[in-house]
């Protein structure tokens, strides 16, 4: 339902988004993550429509963005960064008035205006000034703007951010509800959250798509993705790294460990990132007579494979 | 389009009155025409039933208040962001300038409107042309149409407000200036009589004075209208321009 192709934008001499082409379609929630300056909050606002692009396309369920903006704009639900409001109006005029520039009659205004006051639990606060809300409730009514429509596709710039963990997670669970019928592109610093509720991950960075695929896809990046971390008894090390030093033999591979209260930890990670397999390690120890305390397989994080990716030449060659 | 462009007029003409900008601009408005009228121009000593000396400071009086009313009409929505709410919503630019313009409009008018005490004195002091004093409550309305769509290109300017009331108040001054011998002696120096000539056409001062003497010319009228189609023709461009690659 989103089709962005080669999409560029320059400011004067600087480009800010050079040559990003994606494909969204009805279902996928898409976390849009990148450093700050990478190109984001610009790409979003050209599938917006607030922004026109240098060069490239940008097209929201058939209609194109430069020609057939109205159309395409109808379509979108969209939360600008930092949720921009008109603080002089009441949440109810204000969302009233988006409404009516939508073109909704009176009665049907009323009737987006309940549903999506109950989307987003605004009741107590609708007919206080905007500019008197607390943050959570701005972002709140910002969000209502955005879905009062029912748009099918919604454009969110970092919907969480500034918000208390409990407001994030309403904020997440109001997504998540949504993702069936709708095609969403969540742009977030908070990494946690593209596994929370994204389907599907887009790293960007100088403008360039760097990486593309669901949360597994990108850990499987790190190099110490699915590491087997084991710890035993400070009396079987031995034991241990020999029978560690056959399952290396197997294939490329690394060992670290560390030494804590008569324990010893060790990490065994293989630089595919396809990973040791927990039970072959696990039957290794056993046939060595190793008797472990722990064992357990490392994922990485998220922040990782986005550090690497978005930091480094070395990153960059590896994408 | 005129749907949305209404909704827009709705929603600025709310903010002007949910605020305290609106009685302040209209209190400073009757305060400041009424002792013009009274003082300076001398209304009891003229002894006339006629409202000139009302009327011909309006062009000075809008010179600065005008520009203040224009000067957030889209600078403040670009310092907030909103302009990116209005922007991605499905409304055109047009619509957009249209709607803001308006309730500008409607908002002076009712400034202007709320002096109709005057027009009952002089009614009871003797006996005016009324006709004539319909006419320059409709010129003079024209004529804050004319400020109020310069000072709204210059608004879409920036997103200083200050920078854009100066800029509208210089523009306006040299729109009002054109047609007075003091202009008109510099341009004769430089440029051919016919530049001069032009130039003094485009004097809101000049045509203002016909209108409100109660000569209704048409071609003043449609001066004031053009003027006003041609600003908000530009703050289209210009509103425009900052999105567009």
């Amino acid at each position: 339902m989103i089709a962005l192709d080669r999409l560029c934008r320059t400011f004067g001499p600087v480009i800010a988004v050079d040559g990003v082409t994606l494909a969204v379609g009805k279902g996928e929630v898409l976390g849009f993550l990148g450093p700050n300056g990478a190109g984001k909050t610009t790409t979003m606002r050209m599938i917006a429509g607030f922004l026109q692009p240098t060069r490239g396309r940008a097209e929201v369920c058939g209609f194109d963005l430069a020609r057939q903006p109205i159309e395409a704009k109808r379509r979108i639900g969209y939360l600008p960064e930092g949720a921009p409001l008109y603080g002089d109006m009441t949440a109810r005029r204000f969302l009233g008035f988006t409404a009516e520039v939508r073109g909704f009659d009176s009665t049907e205004r009323r009737r987006l205006l309940d549903r999506v006051v109950a989307m987003v639990d605004l009741d107590e606060v609708l007919d206080r000034p905007i500019e008197t809300l607390s943050k959570g409730f701005k972002r709140r009514v910002g969000l209502a703007q955005a879905l009062l429509h029912d748009p099918p596709v919604l454009i969110l710039d970092e919907p969480t951010d500034g918000l208390d963990p409990n407001q994030k997670h309403l904020v997440r669970e109001l997504i998540r509800g949504m993702a069936q019928e709708k095609a969403i592109i969540v742009s977030t610093h908070i990494l946690e959250e593209v596994e929370a509720v994204c389907t599907r991950a887009v790293i960007i960075a100088e403008g360039r798509v760097i990486a593309d695929g669901t949360a597994e896809d990108l850990l499987r990046r790190l190099p110490g993705h699915n590491a087997v971390v084991m710890t035993v008894p400070a009396t079987q090390a031995v034991a241990t790294e020999t029978a560690l030093q056959a399952f290396s033999r197997g294939g490329p591979s690394s060992v670290t460990w560390s030494t804590a209260e008569g324990m010893v930890t060790y990490r065994l990670a293989t630089q595919d990132g396809r990973g040791a397999p927990m039970s072959e390690v696990a039957s290794l120890l056993h046939a060595a007579g190793v008797r472990f305390e722990a064992l357990r397989t490392e994922r990485g994080r998220l922040d990782d494979v986005f550090r690497m990716l978005t930091t480094g030449t070395e990153a960059s060659h590896a994408a | 389009m005129l749907r949305e462009a209404t909704a827009v007029t709705k929603r600025e003409l709310h903010g002007y009155f949910s605020t305290p900008v609106a009685y302040v601009f209209i209190v400073i408005f009757l305060a400041l025409s009424g002792a013009l009228t009274f003082y300076v121009g001398g209304f009891f000593e003229r002894g006339q039933a006629s409202l000139g000396s009302f009327f011909s400071f309006h062009p000075w009086l809008y010179l600065f208040l005008i520009p203040a009313v224009a000067m957030r009409l889209w600078a403040e929505e670009r310092k907030s962001g909103t302009i990116e709410l209005l922007m991605t919503m499905p409304l055109s630019t047009t619509a957009c300038v249209l709607g803001k313009f308006v309730a500008a409009w409607i908002f002076v008018i009712t400034a202007l409107a709320a002096t109709f005490p005057l027009w009952i004195t002089v009614n009871l002091l003797g006996e005016p042309d009324n006709g004539v004093i319909f006419g320059g409550y409709v010129g003079s309305a024209l004529m804050a149409g004319a400020f109020l769509a310069v000072g709204s290109c210059m608004s879409a300017v920036t997103r200083n407000q200050v920078v854009a009331f100066i800029l509208a108040a210089v523009v306006c001054f040299l729109f009002t200036m054109a047609g007075l011998q003091l202009v008109q002696d510099v341009l004769l120096a430089v440029f051919p009589p016919a530049v001069a000539e032009t130039v003094s056409g485009f004097s809101f001062l000049a045509r203002f004075g016909a209108v409100s003497k109660g000569v209704i010319d048409g071609r003043d009228l449609v001066f004031f209208v053009s003027m006003i189609a041609f600003w908000l023709f530009a703050t289209v461009i210009v509103v425009d321009a900052e999105r567009a690659a």
